[in-house]
């Protein structure tokens, strides 16, 4: 068993009524890409503020590298990097200044790690006079990157680096996550993007404060407990209908320019269902058996736990 | 009424310019009628200036535009009458109720007071949100919020919804849940100008327009664009065209916007 980088235990997180973490415990070990996949109110925010030591628990308890968020929260600045879902450095400041800023608050300098954040620091290096504030979306984001880095820290948190980032942009940043993680830092990442979860060593699939799941991507795949068809036929809309209303479906999500349904044991037999459609007035009905991707397991987990 | 082909947007040599960028550069396309139109497009490659234009929040800088019927330089006041519009960032009022919000935007839309009254009305029956009627909207979750907002953006029955990603951090059940209604306005005959970052909902588009560096790199239906792109997904076509862009181009070349910074990386990760 690798050396553990973060415990969590049974911890909670209240605002007012709402509880925001519900009694949640996982323990990431070092050098892994840990990620926490959700929706929006799926508590990774305040999950990482807790870690990061800018929130306090309401119960149980946290170790970062071995020391406690609570009592030892100033040595875990030292060595936590985080990146913040909204962007949060100085907007005046050029880029050049709010790398220096991070870098002599960490009493480092830009030059003594430029190893580490070199590949990210270079894309955005010809700015390096421009202000933060006019930065677009995707520079925004190495710069903020850059700045958690500064200081070589042996955690990463990263909470939602890829929201309102589009596809390319989102492929890059992987990229440079697995750099990272191949220059041995502890990486935590949270995101919206279902697609993002097979990217990493294990996943955290998280709803309404709790996790659903804790597991590699391959082992979530694995535990999905359902048979899937992937069914086209040209009008999406009339076909999704058509889908619900037949017997023995389970659920019937939309793919793209496909239909996921699905459905237990050999309750549907596609020939039969192909009949169906056609008579229905679809044409040219395709009917594939696949396998779950992450978004089907998490859909179908959203269905089977209690809320 | 309308011929079920007629054009409802119709742009034509598009050209917005900040000084010496160019946001838009002599972009030319039309959207049928109750049609799905996915308007793709990297960060910064000027999807945002566009749907400013064709909303009549902004001026183009040169060329022709139709929307619903009305010339954008001449009836932005009409063209405002027949479009709705959502978007993720900004939608509805926190701090005020989901019965203020839906009376506020049908006022803003121009609805007489009964016609509010029975439109919330169904529209609150439809969406199973009697109960919260006088929930603030700080105080409800996100998926409603977005299922509300799309249908405040769509009360005065407009015959186009611009919708800038408008499922951003939704769950995916949610998601779905949102596009049912998108195909279902889109049934009804609205039609739907949508932008987003997820590429499977771009395959839900009847045509997609992908936007690199001000220009329209590749306009077609979804399934056109797989085969002339050779690639399995909208996520491999899009990637494909947004990595071919140029390398960042200096501040000293003056460049203002973004849309640059995507550099050319060879390295890929493997993306199931």
């Amino acid at each position: 068993m690798a050396a553990v980088s973060v415990v969590v235990e049974k911890l909670t997180r209240r605002f007012g009524e709402t509880i925001a973490v519900d009694d949640i415990s996982f323990r990431v070990s070092k050098g892994e890409l840990f990620g926490f996949i959700g929706p929006d109110g799926a508590g990774k925010t305040t999950l990482f503020r807790i870690l990061t030591t800018l929130l306090l628990p309401d119960a149980g308890s946290c170790r970062v590298e071995g020391f406690d968020v609570v009592n030892d929260y100033k040595k875990i600045r030292n060595i936590c990097g985080y990146m913040p879902g909204r962007f949060s450095l100085y907007q005046d400041l050029t880029v050049e200044e709010n790398l220096n800023f991070f870098a002599t608050i960490f009493g480092t300098t830009l030059q003594e790690n430029y190893d580490l954040i070199k590949d990210i620091y270079q894309q955005i290096e010809p700015f390096r006079k421009r202000k933060a504030g006019k930065l677009s979306g995707g520079m925004k984001q190495k710069l903020a990157l850059s700045c958690a880095l500064i200081h070589k820290p042996e955690v990463l948190f990263l909470d939602e680096p890829t929201t309102g980032v589009d596809a390319v942009s989102r492929v890059e940043f992987w990229e440079m996550l697995s750099r990272l993680k191949a220059a041995g830092i502890t990486i935590l990442v949270s995101t919206p993007y279902m697609d993002e979860a097979t990217l990493c060593d294990r996943v955290a699939l998280m709803q309404g404060g709790r996790m659903m799941s804790i597991s590699t991507p391959g082992e979530v795949i694995r535990n999905y407990p359902l048979n899937l068809l992937s069914v086209r036929a040209g009008d999406i809309y009339h076909l999704l209908g058509e889908l619900r209303s037949y017997p023995g479906m389970h659920s019937v999500y939309a793919f793209g320019q496909s239909a996921h349904v699905a459905f237990r044991g050999t309750g549907i037999d596609a020939g039969s269902l192909k009949v169906f459609l056609t008579e229905k007035g679809h044409r040219s009905v395709e009917i594939t058996p696949i396998g779950a991707n992450i978004e089907d397991c998490f859909m179908e987990l959203m269905n089977t736990q209690p809320r | 009424m309308d011929e079920p082909t007629e054009d409802i947007i119709i742009v034509k040599d598009l050209v917005k310019s900040f000084g010496s960028f160019t946001a838009n550069d002599h972009l030319t396309f039309s959207v049928k009628r109750g049609e799905i139109f996915g308007f793709l497009g990297a960060n910064g490659a000027g999807k945002t200036t566009t749907i400013k234009i064709l909303c009549g929040l902004s001026y183009p800088t040169s060329g022709e535009l139709s929307i619903a019927g009305f010339d954008i330089y001449t009836q932005r006041e009409k063209v405002k009458r027949n479009i709705g519009y959502m978007s993720q960032r900004f939608s509805l009022y926190d701090d005020l109720t989901v019965y203020e919000n839906i009376r506020f935007y049908g006022g803003i839309y121009g609805l007489a007071k009964k016609e509010i009254d029975t439109r919330s009305k169904s529209l609150m029956e439809r969406l199973g949100f009697e109960a919260s009627r006088n929930k603030l909207i700080r105080d409800i979750p996100l998926g409603w919020k977005q299922k509300l907002a799309f249908s405040v953006a769509i009360l005065h029955n407009p015959r186009i919804v611009f919708l800038d990603e408008p499922t951003g951090g939704v769950d995916p059940v949610t998601r779905r849940q949102f596009w049912d209604m998108i195909f279902e306005a889109a049934h009804d005959g609205i039609t739907v100008f949508v932008t987003t970052h997820y590429m499977d909902e771009a395959e839900y588009c009847d045509r997609v327009s992908i936007m690199v560096d001000g220009r329209i790199a590749a306009m077609d239906t979804p399934d056109n664009l797989k085969q002339q792109f050779g690639a399995p997904s909208m996520n491999e076509v899009f990637i494909k065209l947004a990595r071919a862009t140029s390398p960042p181009v200096p501040l000293s070349q003056g460049r203002g916007g973004a849309g640059g910074e995507a550099a050319n990386n060879t390295e890929s990760v493997k993306w199931t």
